[in-house]
């Protein structure tokens, strides 16, 4: 029977099949970190349980470590705490870990495709909704909960009913200046946050063939933010380019091996998908958000919506709430909305890629004076590449701030966080009330657009800058 | 964890809808290594206003929240279902739940009861009429009553069981241990190790 990518990857993981019970999964990288780990630690120890294989797991701190004077103690009591946690668990249960000031440091989602260890066709997953991220390699990744976390760690499997599955197809070109961080809000506009509810999404068709592995990672990355479990993208030869010669990548015969099988999982001609969502590239322009869930998107030129303009009356109250949360009036156009700090980081945007587009914008140019912005790299290696690359010298000359690596303002746990009416444009995945800090106001937008609105001061694309 | 079969308390509505896991628990709260504590971050932000219907006195002790559809959207977090039930409540009721929520709610016990949007209005309805009314939840039957209404819910049956049972995850598969190790024999050779 034809397949679905997606359903390729599941079949191979079955441990048990019952009826009308869960399959049970086998999972082959599970990855972890200080914030939804310490509970399930505390589990294992309470129920006399150890981890499984250790050497399928991996842990790095990200989530709350801070990305300034990073050689000194936490000063935080509660994030040293699960720091701390994170350091005495992994000891004591035999489980790799990259701690702060180590080199391979840095977002699990970023970490984990740098080293190699993601790999197509592998089921990985994470305490992090994010976890999705590696879906771009079409692996099948997805978030779990702590309790979950500790159920992988005992037994390195999970109870799981099979998920549904959505084609969301891509063709033509995106025009210049479109990146994918648009494209994904483009399709979580069209189909809103709850739209790819119980699918695993499959980004297909011409558009996504053409995205590097970092702007697939930027697509799969914010999948939940549509709702979905996952996304996947087929693993071609850009897949298997990015994969090769990272230090966990298959060698000699073990990699012929290897793509032999990876090129077996694209969908089939003929799979069926539970449900299809077509999108025409070339129609496509930089989106921002302008509410409190990213499914509030909208084009740049467009202007701030009427809650008039509402389907219903849920809808209708969803855009006056986010309307005053946001302080913003309809009509207004998205181009005239100051800004007062720009982030650039987080898993959904904070890799080399990322970093080099912001260089290219500010190269020779000024952040604005009443903006101020934060450059955060993915981890540490994106940290150094992009000082080899020099990109580090064109932010501080532009006047931006260039820190160590970690989710920092993504969801403001360590000392980056907006203040309390604050505005951000933000490269990260959430504009959820408070999510960069209680009472921030976040715009969603792609690195380019970032970068543009830091020099201009209110929300602008590289387009609208003067040329150099 | 204990067995679940019929639960009877108070209700609060929720009139809202998407009510995202950063709602439900901010980030600053999760930074605890334990499991318990978590109440006072219960929907922190909403609660600093006194208008705010868990701040309403005649709701107090309430153990049945009734929400607006697709409850629990956002960030995976457990610490959601975890300061739900810390704060007391033993049952969700909403029209659409999302899913890692209402997987992570089944696996610790909290019971997220599906059924249509009418409903919902009608306990919202019943609620504003007579906060102290005791609203029954049936896992059993799959049943709603208070006064007059009657509704059925869904609830994932594998869900359902697990609930009734009072089991646990991790000692439900490792029964399935050998299959396991019988599985870890054949997986191929070029899959990664971290270590
Ligand atoms: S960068 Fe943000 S979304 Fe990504 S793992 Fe960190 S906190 Fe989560």
């Amino acid at each position: 029977m034809a397949r679905t990518l997606a359903e390729k990857v599941w079949a191979a993981h079955v441990v048990r099949h019952g009826e009308g019970e869960p399959d049970l999964l086998y999972i082959d990288l599970h990855l972890v970190h200080e914030v939804t780990s310490p509970q399930a630690f505390d589990g294992l120890r309470v129920t006399g349980r150890g981890v499984r294989r250790p050497d399928l797991t991996l842990a790095t701190e990200d989530h709350n470590v801070p990305t300034i004077n990073i050689d000194q103690p936490i000063a935080d009591p509660i994030s040293r705490a699960q720091v701390d946690a994170l350091r005495a668990n992994c000891a004591e249960f035999g489980v790799p870990l990259y701690a702060l000031g180590s080199i391979e440091q840095g977002i699990v989602h970023v970490v984990g495709p740098q080293l190699g260890l993601t790999q197509p066709g592998m089921t990985v997953v994470c305490g992090d909704s994010h976890t999705s991220t590696h879906g771009a390699f079409g692996a099948l990744a997805f978030g779990i909960g702590t309790s979950e976390v500790e159920h992988v760690l005992a037994t390195q499997t999970l109870p799981l009913k099979p998920f549904k599955t959505m084609a969301i197809t891509v063709d033509g070109e995106l025009p210049v200046g479109v990146s994918a961080k648009d494209l994904t809000l483009a399709i979580i506009a069209k189909i809103g946050t709850g739209g790819g509810q119980g699918y695993v999404l499959e980004y297909r068709g011409s558009a996504i063939r053409g995205l590097s592995m970092e702007g697939r990672m930027t697509l799969c990355n914010m999948s939940i933010e549509a709702g979905a479990r996952a996304g996947m993208v087929a693993p071609d030869e850009t897949t298997f380019e990015y994969v090769k010669g990272r230090v966990h990548a298959p060698v000699g015969s073990e990699w012929d091996e290897a793509q032999t099988y990876w090129r077996t999982l694209p969908s089939d001609a003929d799979a069926v998908f539970d449900a299809e969502v077509f999108i025409d590239a070339t129609t496509l322009s930089p989106y921002v958000t302008w509410g409190t869930n990213p499914g509030q998107g909208l084009p740049l030129s467009a202007s701030i919506p009427a809650p008039e303009s509402a389907g219903d009356e849920v809808e209708r109250g969803a855009i006056e709430r986010a309307l005053e949360y946001m302080d913003l009036v309809p009509g207004t156009p998205l181009r005239e909305i100051p800004i007062d700090t720009v982030f650039i980081g987080s898993c959904t945007n904070g890799r080399i890629e990322d970093l080099r587009v912001v260089a290219e914008v500010l190269r020779g140019r000024q952040v604005a004076d009443s903006v101020r912005m934060l450059i955060v790299p993915g981890s540490v290696r994106v940290k150094l590449q992009a000082e080899t690359e020099g990109l580090d010298t064109v932010f501080l000359a532009a006047g931006a701030d260039w820190r160590e690596a970690g989710c920092s303002m993504c969801l403001a746990m360590n000392p980056d966080k907006l203040a309390p009416g604050e505005r951000s444009a933000s490269t990260s995945n959430r504009n959820f009330e408070g999510r960069q800090g209680p009472g921030g106001r976040t715009h969603l937008v792609s690195p380019a657009v970032a970068a543009a609105t830091a020099v201009v001061g209110t929300l602008a694309a590289p387009a609208d800058l003067p040329k150099l | 964890m204990d067995a679940f079969t019929t639960h009877t308390g108070t209700a609060v509505p929720l009139r809202r809808s998407n009510v995202d896991t950063d709602q439900i628990i901010p980030a600053e709260y999760l930074k605890r290594i334990t499991r318990t504590g978590f109440e006072d971050g219960l929907f922190a932000s909403w609660r600093k206003d006194p208008e705010f219907v868990l701040n309403q006195p005649h709701h107090a002790g309430a153990t049945i929240l009734v929400a607006g559809p697709d409850f629990g959207t956002g960030s995976s977090r457990e610490h959601a279902v975890w300061a739900l039930q810390n704060y007391g409540f033993k049952v969700v009721i909403s029209s659409r739940f999302a899913d890692i929520f209402r997987g992570n709610s089944g696996k610790g016990g909290l019971l997220t009861a599906e059924v249509p949007q009418e409903t919902v209005e009608a306990l919202w309805e019943l609620i504003a009429e007579d906060p102290a009314a005791e609203v029954t939840v049936d896992l059993d039957k799959q049943q709603i009553r208070s006064g007059n209404l009657v509704a059925d819910f869904a609830v994932d049956g594998y869900v359902r069981w697990r609930l009734m049972a009072g089991l646990d995850d991790i000692g439900i598969t490792l029964q399935s241990v050998d299959a396991i190790t019988d599985f870890e024999k054949q997986r191929p050779g070029f899959t990664p190790t971290t270590i």
